[in-house]
């Protein structure tokens, strides 16, 4: 096989590829054909807690493509995952049909409970699973242009930039909170039965949904990094260290912040879309700003700039909270406030940083 | 008003106790006992009307309370013995006091008292003498209740007693309100020619007592000139009402601002003169309010508040020079790194006040002078909020003051300026830095002293005002308190305007858009500040 | 939305530097402008003409106007009043900065301006022109005659040799000939290059006026620097400038026994070597 010439020079993504194919694999192997007895096998909760964390690290690439790469640190990416995952849960809802508790074969049961008579406009078309999986795209894609194109064209940066996008989030979690948007409320949507046709309970769907997620990472990796490798990734860099001299240089700033913003919104929608099949519910908590800044300490952790270190930190620091929220739920807030402490004082080239220091002394 | 007119009777009562010795009293307390004691040798009760006659003739303090307890059948016997006492309550172990001198009398059980039993006609004459009584006094404030009590329950036998109070009644106010209260008699009049002048007269009063037979006779009187003229009252009634309506948006706007300046001020202090995002501001308001609590468990409520604002101050700056010269310091420069730190700084803090304080809220207590409601012209305002924004107006000045006038302000204004100037000049700029920060931490802490008065004190508390506060400071121009100031009123206001209209949360999304769509159209916000210390 | 993503670099903008019209040998006119901060002219009723290939060096004291002029005429600042054209038809205050740039006109900051995470090489792609446009932008590629043209450019600033390695391990000197050859891959008519020596050594200065010279004919540049023994070594005409206003005119030689001229910026003492 013929690699090309960026993808070559990116030693660490080639192991992360390598690594993605052989979980594709081995991971259905280990659930599907070792026997449940054997200490091998893999529970069906793994593997889609397994998958939890493969839409993570997809938002953590987006999130360090705009960060890492163009400077912008957005505390409102959690919004645009959250904006997937409601439209692919949409879809979702639209498939329980006559199945809810009320059985109503057209309206979602929270609608029916709050005496809806009918579907609002824009649940109209979720229902096809081709306009959803487009939705997933499109919706968080638009907000991300139509915000990237007002901020960016004035001027709107560094820390501004990232407490308007704190407030957007914010704004987005109060209006998914109320019943009249139609969304479900404070409870979100949930009680999914089936995607496709396929039961979300089977194994076989959870697996098929893993596996999925690890080729959506795979597949955002590569865009990420084939953008990066291009001139267009040079121009990021120098819009990230120099808005000045690019823009004297006669590049068009913020239409490439806008473009490359909106790109990343669209790949945390589909982590989100991914998201939610997987762990069968999404609510307005998922807006919360928490998440979003959350998300930026696992790209802080890996070390920003690097894409790789963006997957590392979001499995490792999320394997630490579902361990830790098990084992000592008092430290989890300690522990993780204390890695965005020490992240920014310590170790602020992240652990890819630091291995590649250390690569670079011996 | 209740638990005001309660500590005042209270105070009343401390005084009593005080001059109990005194023998004006102690003679007239006595007749008062002698009069009291014949109620239980009372065949009927019509020697209880004659003796509720006499009781009502005796020029004593606690006349009124005893006819009024009397109605409410509160006054007892103590089985053992010749006192007359008040029940306060209505527990089986109840709460007394003396009738006569209203001393406190601790606990007694049910069994060893007996009540003194009233029928509804002794009730209603009670209620008529108390009315009278009430016209008569030489405190305004009760003839005021006293006609007020007449509009709620109008009946004939008070009218003669309000027209003959209108030719005496020296203040004018009350004036005016017994001509309505009679205008409102008038309104029932048999006479066109009488109801018509009355319903004029009774335009721009806006009690229900009285708009509501305004309304009625505008819609169903027999009598056209009185509907129209009814009509024409109401209108006046209309303007006044959509008038207080305003007055009241106005003033919960401005209440709501205060708590917005409240809590972005000290942001304003760290964020704009320093550009040092501090992302656990809210976290050190919060600890603010739970130095309150801590300060209500060793003193009482009506003390704690003086003593918590500065401790809390004191509190919180020690945290804040500690977040300042244990992490920010090293990260001058980075403001992206800046506020992740501190975002962590805020997580631990909040998971700390989770392990010691527990994750439930605490209540913390309203001191009585702050609780209830005081008139504010025609307006009728809780007294909490007032309270607020007068401590708001205090904190802002304290702070313009601090940073104006004294020497530490005039340093903190040259760093913000030009560090390196400063430090030529001899700032010792490390330390400005640690005090900057310690202020502005500081007044976050009294900000949390605040809110622990208005909402629930838990560990999330900070994280409820934080976007808003940074929203304050951005929208107000980073490094300018004046825009601060303006922009926490005109936030506060603008969101109780639409908030009517829109319902609260869809007001909150609407203020945070037009927030966004402001920063991107003036990306320094109101009052933008000049120079390279904008530079953030 | 193909409207937008080819107009990226700003390439939409239809005009292009051959448009330039120079007949008349000036290249850039600024007239009558004014610009006023809070209440202080910064720029004052001034009126300058660059000829076409022609070398300008602009000095003055600290507060002159300097460094304003050179943000109206890059358009980074817009001016309350007057014109500033680009040939005879190019009003530059109809432009913003992308598609000044792209018309032609370079600029060197006061502090050298590379992009140090990357290397020489990509800093000068970065700045090459013609690849600006979308289509462009998305390869991972040199072609051969992008190739030549950016090692034309290392040969003309120096730095053949260094161009693997990062910018960022530059010395100061070799930045700001980076710098200056970033501008040259734009191919502008004109370079307003701020301070270009600020920090050099003798040699590294004496190379930089070498390249200055060489570059003037073919270029139009403008230099604003306080070095005046630098300034005596590469202009003939120079413009003095005071209070946002041109206060003199000419010959390094003529301004230097210029009364009004030794008073207010000379006569300071410590500019002059």
């Amino acid at each position: 096989m013929v690699l090309p010439r960026w993808l070559l020079a990116d030693r660490a993504g080639l192991v992360l590829l390598a690594v993605l194919a052989v979980i594709s694999i081995g991971i259905p192997v280990l659930n599907l054909l070792v026997p449940p007895d054997h200490p091998l096998h893999l529970t069906a909760y793994t593997v889609t807690v397994l998958g939890k964390y493969l839409c993570y690290a997809l938002l953590a690439v987006a999130i360090d493509l705009v960060w890492g790469y163009m400077g912008i640190l957005s505390l409102g990416h959690a919004a645009f995952f959250a904006l997937g995952g409601y439209c692919f849960g949409m879809y979702l809802m639209r498939q329980i049909g006559t199945r809810g508790v009320y059985g109503d074969p057209v309206l979602p049961d929270f609608m029916v409970f709050l005496n809806w008579q009918e579907l609002p406009w824009y649940w109209h078309g979720f229902d096809l699973f081709w306009f959803a999986a487009l939705m997933v795209l499109v919706v968080p894609g638009l907000l991300a242009f139509v915000f990237g194109w007002f901020a960016f064209r004035s001027r709107v940066s560094g820390v501004y930039l990232s407490i308007i996008t704190q407030a957007l989030t914010y704004a987005l979690m109060l209006a998914f909170f109320r019943n009249e948007m139609g969304f479900g409320g404070n409870n979100g949507l949930t009680d999914f039965k089936d995607v496709l046709g396929f039961s979300l309970q089977a194994n076989e769907t959870r697996i098929v949904l893993f596996v999925l997620s690890a080729l959506a990472l795979a597949g955002g990796y590569l865009l990420c990094r084939w953008l990066v490798s291009t001139r267009l990734g040079r121009v990021l860099v120098a819009i990230r260290d120099s808005e000045d001299r690019a823009r004297f240089l006669g590049y068009r700033v913020e239409r490439v912040k806008a473009l490359v913003f909106t790109l990343s919104a669209m790949l945390a929608g589909v982590a989100g879309a991914l998201y939610v099949p997987q762990v069968g519910i999404i609510n307005p908590g998922e807006f919360a700003p928490l998440n979003s800044i959350e998300a930026v300490i696992w790209v802080a952790v890996g070390g920003r700039g690097t894409l790789v270190g963006a997957v590392v930190g979001a499995v490792l620091v999320n394997y630490a909270k579902t361990w830790l929220t098990g084992a000592l739920p008092e430290i989890w807030l300690f522990a993780l406030g204390g890695l965005f402490v020490a992240v920014t004082l310590l170790l602020p080239r992240g652990l890819i940083g630091l291995l590649r220091r250390r690569e670079a002394t011996t | 008003m209740v638990s005001r007119t309660s500590f005042r009777a209270g105070l009343a009562g401390l005084a009593l106790m005080l001059l109990a010795p005194l023998v004006v009293h102690a003679a007239d307390d006595s007749a008062l006992r002698s009069l009291l004691m014949q109620f239980r040798e009372a065949a009927d009760f019509t020697e209880k009307t004659a003796l509720v006659e006499k009781l009502a003739a005796q020029d004593h303090p606690r006349t009124a309370i005893l006819l009024k307890a009397l109605a409410d059948s509160r006054l007892y016997y103590q089985a053992d013995g010749d006192r007359v006492v008040i029940g306060l309550n209505d527990a089986p172990e109840m709460t007394i006091e003396d009738a006569v001198s209203g001393e406190a009398l601790g606990q007694t059980g049910k069994r060893e008292l007996d009540r003194v039993t009233a029928n509804n006609r002794l009730r209603a004459m009670i209620e008529n003498l108390l009315a009278s009584l009430g016209l008569a006094s030489a405190d305004p404030k009760q003839r005021r209740a006293a006609v007020e009590s007449f509009l709620r329950n109008p009946d004939p036998a008070g009218v003669e007693r309000l027209k003959a109070r209108q030719g005496v009644e020296p203040d004018k106010k009350i004036q005016e309100l017994l001509t309505a209260a009679l205008a409102l008699v008038d309104l029932a009049s048999e006479d066109a020619t009488v109801r018509a002048p009355a319903a004029t007269a009774l335009g721009g009063w806006t009690q229900p007592e009285i708009r509501g037979p305004l309304l009625r006779a505008a819609a169903d009187d027999s009598d056209p000139a009185v509907r129209e003229a009814a009509k024409i009252a109401l209108t006046k009634t209309e303007f006044r009402l959509q008038m207080l309506g305003w007055a009241e948006t106005l003033f919960f706007g401005l209440s709501l601002g205060s708590v917005l300046i409240l809590a972005a001020i000290g942001l304003a202090v760290t964020f704009g003169v320093m550009g040092v995002i501090n992302m656990a501001h809210g976290e050190l308001m919060m600890l603010g309010a739970y130095t309150t609590w801590l300060v209500q468990q060793w003193l009482p409520v009506n003390w704690s508040l003086p003593v918590a604002v500065p401790l809390a101050f004191l509190v919180t700056a020690l945290v804040g020079i500690a977040i300042e010269r244990g992490i920010i310091r090293f990260l001058y420069g980075r403001p992206l790194e800046t506020l992740l730190a501190t975002f962590g700084v805020s997580l631990i803090l909040q998971q700390a006040v989770r392990s010691i304080f527990s994750p439930l809220n605490r209540s913390v207590a309203t001191p009585d002078w702050m609780s209830g409601t005081i008139l504010l012209g025609p307006l009728e305002v809780t007294l909490n909020r007032l309270v607020i924004v007068g401590f708001c107006i205090a904190v802002f000045a304290l702070l313009w003051l601090v940073l104006q006038r004294t020497r530490l302000g005039l340093e903190v204004r040259a760093v913000a300026q030009n560090r390196a100037m400063a430090r030529a000049m001899g700032v010792r700029s490390a330390r400005v830095d640690a005090l900057t920060f310690g202020l502005g931490s500081g007044i976050a802490g009294v900000a949390g002293v605040a809110l622990s008065q208005l909402t629930n004190v838990g560990p999330n508390l900070g994280q409820n005002y934080i976007v808003d506060s940074f929203m304050v400071v951005v929208f107000g121009g980073v490094g300018n308190l004046w825009g601060t100031l303006v922009a926490g009123l005109s936030l506060g206001v603008a969101n109780k305007l639409l908030e009517p209209w829109s319902g609260a949360v869809l007001a909150k999304i609407l203020v945070l858009v037009f927030l966004i769509l402001f920063i991107q159209k003036r990306p320094r916000g109101l009052f933008p500040q000049r120079g390279r210390a904008a530079e953030v | 939305m193909s409207e937008l993503v080819s107009d990226l670099d700003g390439s939409g903008l239809r005009l292009r530097q051959e448009s330039v019209d120079a007949r008349h040998g000036i290249l850039l006119y600024l007239e009558e402008v004014t610009v006023t901060f809070d209440g202080f002219k910064a720029i004052d009723n001034l009126s300058l003409y660059i000829g076409d290939g022609e070398l300008r060096c602009i000095i003055g004291p600290n507060g002159a106007g300097k460094t304003t002029m050179m943000d109206i005429i890059t358009g980074k600042t817009k001016p309350d009043s007057g014109r500033v054209f680009f040939g005879q038809t190019i009003d530059l205050l109809k432009l913003d900065e992308p598609a000044i740039a792209r018309m032609g006109i370079g600029r060197k900051f006061q502090r050298p301006t590379v992009i140090e995470p990357l290397t020489v090489l990509e800093n000068l792609e970065l700045a090459m022109s013609g690849a600006k446009r979308f289509r462009g932008l998305i390869t991972t590629r040199l072609s051969g005659e992008e190739r030549d043209r950016i090692d034309a450019v290392l040969e003309k600033v120096g730095l053949t040799e260094h161009s693997g390695r990062l910018a960022g391990i530059l010395a100061h000197g070799q930045k700001q000939w980076l710098e200056i050859g970033m501008l040259l891959m734009q191919e502008p008519r004109l370079l307003l290059v701020d301070e270009p020596v600020a920090g050099m050594t003798p040699a590294e200065m004496d190379r930089t006026a070498e390249l200055l010279r060489s570059l003037a004919g073919s270029h139009s540049v403008v230099v604003v620097e306080h070095d005046m023994g630098f300034v005596r070594s590469i202009a003939d005409q120079v413009t003095v400038l005071h209070q946002g206003r041109v206060l003199a005119e000419g010959r390094l030689e003529e301004l230097q026994i210029d009364p009004m001229v030794i008073e207010v910026y000379l006569g300071a003492g410590d500019a002059y070597h």
